[in-house]
């Protein structure tokens, strides 16, 4: 660190606004703007223009055209995403993150609330306490922002009443304390006017406190994670030669030393701090929030990922209770594998059926089977390797993830762990001593997948029937899971939504992997919608065990087939969710067989199947 | 003990650097010259040492920089050993693409977008770190700090990836790519302390000297080599001038200026009354010009 000026000590302080469409927010983000040096002539020239073009306000400056900043928000006249802007006092830096009132709220909330160490509620003073000021609320409880302001705007169409915003203050610090935020500031406030924005005012002389800015300039920064043992987050090997070996990454908790010892996770190898390293020279130790590189006194495995942690370790785990926020307009399958980050470690990610959803608007538990876009729910999550983490109340950097889609990559949830869930570190694999290969010895051939996927009414069954024949014929031990026939028995409980659909294959990629130990030839016959599943089946056994099959029939042939007369009732209205028609089908992109249908008949397809299996070495070669 | 706020900004922009270099498989960092690429290599320098920053330097070119830009990028390149690319799309170099005879909007999308587009596609930079940040210009302000661009390298603003604590989805497909501002949060004035405080050596243009220049449009243009035209009884006249913003000399407007040291920059900067953009042609095309060009695939 190098000498620094007062300006310098001030520190920066992140907040989120929030509040329903009209209340007053841009005025007040423009007002601090203005107030401050950061809004300049020229861009109070192109204001100018642009609030005469698009502004709502007639001839006055629209502040709201400040941070919306996007051509289509300015056509529309609404905000879509979340700004982040800038201003300065002499005491202190600011970046706000202006969040939306509008559609796809809560994802905008939780972004701009999850990098904000405080939060200022607008509500307007003639409405009071709308279901907007609770749900911000719930979610700013929910993210773990301890600081909150509430600003009764538009006091000055109430006459300044001291009443009016005694009774909001007192009904809302009410709510606030069940939320567990244990301190609300409650500043009167008329935006318009500038009233208790920057300096109080003597409008409401009845007010003790401080106005907003001075409220921004006093809240405390990062007082949590800065005691505690120190926790050092690893991305990046750093190896410029075999002279040096280091560690480069960030200090998330408390202050590492040199001579500390550490605790290396996952794996629990012990070393010592030997330097701190950084291009200005080495250091004795790194405070909260530094980008150092760490060298350890011994050999030992450090990857990225891996947490240092000083004193007691922190929890390794590969499932964790965490609540789950859903971004994606495709809502959380149950089951379906996805992706998790998680500090520095991308891992396999599951969800299990939530255990109870949180209605934003009012803080209840309602029973949920998945989530859709925009909800909280509360869930076991299991992770396809043990990951070093921490509760997000304890450490926002280490008890938060987000969730990718394996196939678009699009970000599709964020979560924050609750904890560990002691069972993932005591349920284990048995080791058995009749295994796969004993099975493949005692058969004399391989046990593979042949997973046949398709529409209703393409053929599947009917090929995979004599698939089996044939290879019965010859000797080899198979089993055939049919859709229809799984759904009568272990798959009885289980509908036809999006969510069930994942749950009936993810129960039969298990199965046919078990089938798979018994040394099985398994032949799967579902329509198994989703590439995701499909994929999640292949990647339960070894690469030359899956053969996937695409029973390629237009619609119009399967409809004409219609071989169990439910193309009919989805005609006469008495079937929904079916695939093709109401639901999705997503066909394969690069199948092991592909069966045209329209061309060859259910023998040639067969055999087509059998010629694939010699190929991978299922069958031999006669 | 706490980071101060320029330790706490350079903490986040090595972070970022790490995350995005863990997570990729050929970055590279867009190196235009002016005093944010300094700042932004410097930060690279600092997040990898003791190793050398593990990407090469990409300039693109429009053949239209300051001559001493061109100067300082060749040897800044020497002086710190790295690897630079120079791209100048050939169409432009063919066909002699310049503002006048074209104008600013063609000319930067000519040389500019389409030059990047080519360089990425050329090289299969799959991450490309940017000096970009959001107090610069609205549309920005709402521009992620890893920003997805499909294989056709458009940004589309209404189709953002969430972006949540310091969690950076990196996974993209063959031919798409990110781009990546580890400068997001921080301001002008930021850059110019940490110019300061770090001593990071730049492009003598941002100091105050006798410049030749002529005034167009509100706008005083220096007259940088003999390939400007001048207007009938346009003469250049010396003025002692200095640049916020480098970008093609015909399009970068100079401002009045005594501030000769980095502290006098400083000072001049906290009495300004306008921003460091006011001064380039390119961003007044248009209302939304900025928008428009990065969702075509401009930087």
């Amino acid at each position: 660190m190098r000498s620094r000026n007062r300006e310098d000590e001030t520190g920066l302080l992140r907040f989120l606004t929030c509040g329903s469409v009209d209340d007053g927010k841009s005025t007040l983000i423009g007002r601090l703007l203005y107030e401050s040096k950061l809004l300049y002539a020229d861009q109070l020239t192109a204001l100018r223009a642009d609030s005469s073009r698009y502004g709502t306000r007639g001839a006055e400056l629209d502040f709201a055209l400040l941070v919306d900043g996007l051509a289509a928000e300015r056509e529309q006249g609404i905000t879509i995403d979340v700004a982040y802007r800038f201003f300065a006092t002499g005491d202190r830096r600011f970046i706000v993150a202006d969040t939306p009132g509008h559609e796809q709220y809560t994802r905008n909330m939780v972004t701009g609330a999850s990098t904000a160490d405080a939060a200022v509620i607008l509500l307007d003073a003639r409405k009071g306490i709308l279901t907007q000021t609770r749900r911000h609320t719930i979610l700013v409880a929910l993210l773990g922002i301890r600081h909150v302001a509430l600003a009764v705007n538009k006091l000055d169409l109430m006459d300044y009443s001291r009443s009016v915003f005694d009774d909001i203050s007192e009904r809302y610090r009410a709510f606030a304390a069940e939320l567990g935020i244990a301190e609300v500031t409650c500043i009167p406030m008329a935006a318009v006017e500038g009233t208790n924005v920057v300096t109080t005012s003597d409008r409401t002389p009845w007010y003790e406190g401080s106005a907003l800015l001075e409220w921004l300039e006093s809240v405390p920064i990062h007082e949590a994670e800065q005691v505690g043992p120190a926790r050092f987050l690893v991305q990046w090997v750093n190896r410029p030669d075999d002279t040096f070996r280091g560690f480069s990454g960030r200090v998330l908790r408390g202050t590492l030393r040199v001579g500390d010892e550490v605790h290396v996770l996952p794996g629990g190898r012990k070393s010592k701090v030997e330097r701190i390293t950084t291009m200005d020279g080495d250091l004795p130790c790194a405070v909260l929030g530094s980008s150092v590189t760490v060298v350890l006194a011994d050999e030992v495995d450090v990857s990225r990922g891996s947490v240092l942690a000083a004193e007691e370790p922190l929890d390794v785990a590969d499932a964790f209770q965490a609540h789950v926020v859903w971004l994606d307009e495709h809502e959380l399958l149950p089951g379906r594998r996805y992706l998790a980050k998680l500090g520095a470690s991308t891992v396999g990610f599951s969800v299990d059926r939530p255990k109870h959803r949180i209605d934003v608007d009012t803080g209840a538990r309602l029973p949920a089977k998945t989530l859709a876009a925009g909800e909280i729910g509360v869930a076991n999550v299991h992770l396809d390797r043990p990951v070093a983490a921490e509760p997000y109340h304890t450490s926002r950097d280490l008890g938060s993830f987000i969730v990718l889609d394996r196939l678009s990559n699009r970000t599709v949830g964020a979560g924050m762990i609750d904890f560990a869930l002691r069972r993932s570190a005591n349920v284990r694999w048995q080791a058995v001593t009749v295994d796969k290969q004993a099975r493949v010895a005692r058969n004399g051939h391989r046990p593979c997948v042949v997973w046949f996927t398709g529409l209703s009414g393409a053929g599947k069954s009917t090929i995979a029937d004599l698939v089996e024949k044939a290879l019965h014929a010859r000797g080899v031990h198979t089993f055939l899971l049919d859709g229809d026939n799984i759904r009568q028995g272990l798959n009885a409980d289980l509908g036809f939504t999006d969510a069930d659909r994942v749950e009936n294959i993810r129960r039969i990629a298990e199965v046919s992997a078990l089938l798979v130990d018994a040394g099985l030839v398994v032949l799967v016959s579902f329509i198994s919608p989703f590439r995701a599943e499909r994929e999640l089946a292949r990647g339960l056994v070894e690469r030359d065990e899956f053969c996937e099959v695409y029973v390629d029939t237009p619609l119009e042939e399967a409809r004409r087939r219609d071989p169990k007369g439910l193309y009919a009732k989805v005609r006469r209205g008495e079937l929904a969710n079916f695939t093709g028609i109401d639901s999705p089908y997503e066909p394969p992109f690069e199948p092991e067989v592909w069966l045209d249908t329209t061309t060859s008949s259910p023998d040639s397809a067969a055999e087509q199947v059998l010629a694939k299996l010699r190929e991978m070495g299922i069958l031999d070669e006669h | 003990m706490t980071l101060g706020q320029l330790d706490r900004l350079e903490a986040d922009s090595i972070d970022i650097f790490r995350e995005a270099v863990a997570e990729s498989e050929r970055p590279v960092l867009l190196y235009s010259i002016g005093k944010d690429s300094s700042v932004l290599l410097h930060l690279a320098r600092k997040a990898f040492y003791p190793s050398p920053p593990p990407f090469p330097l990409l300039h693109v070119d429009t053949t239209w920089k300051f001559r001493e830009m061109i100067a300082f990028r060749d040897e800044t390149a020497r002086r710190l050993g790295l690897e630079l690319i120079v791209h100048r799309n050939p169409d432009c170099v063919a066909q002699g693409i310049n503002p006048f005879d074209h104008g600013s909007a063609r000319h930067t999308d000519l040389w500019k977008t389409q030059g990047l587009r080519q360089a990425m596609d050329k090289y299969r930079f799959d991450v490309a770190f940017g000096g970009a940040r959001r107090d610069e210009e609205a549309s920005r302000a709402k521009e992620r700090v890893f920003s997805f661009r499909t294989a056709q390298h458009r940004w589309d603003p209404k189709n953002q990836r969430p972006e949540l604590w310091r969690l950076y989805n990196t996974r993209i497909a063959p031919g798409e790519s990110i781009r990546v501002f580890p400068l997001s949060n921080w301001t002008e004035l930021d850059v110019w302390r940490y110019i300061e405080r770090e001593r990071i050596p730049i492009v003598s243009l941002y100091f105050a000297a006798k410049r030749p220049v002529v005034e167009r449009d509100g706008v005083l243009i220096m007259v940088d080599d003999d390939r400007m035209p001048l207007a009938d009884g346009e003469v250049p006249m010396w003025r002692s001038v200095r640049f916020r913003t480098l970008g093609c000399y015909p399009l970068t407007g100079a401002v009045e200026s005594r501030a000769r040291t980095v502290e006098e920059i400083i000072a001049e900067m906290r009495d300004t009354t306008t921003s460091e953009r006011q001064g380039r042609v390119i961003d007044r095309d248009q209302s939304g010009s900025m928008e428009r060009k990065k969702q075509e695939g401009y930087f």
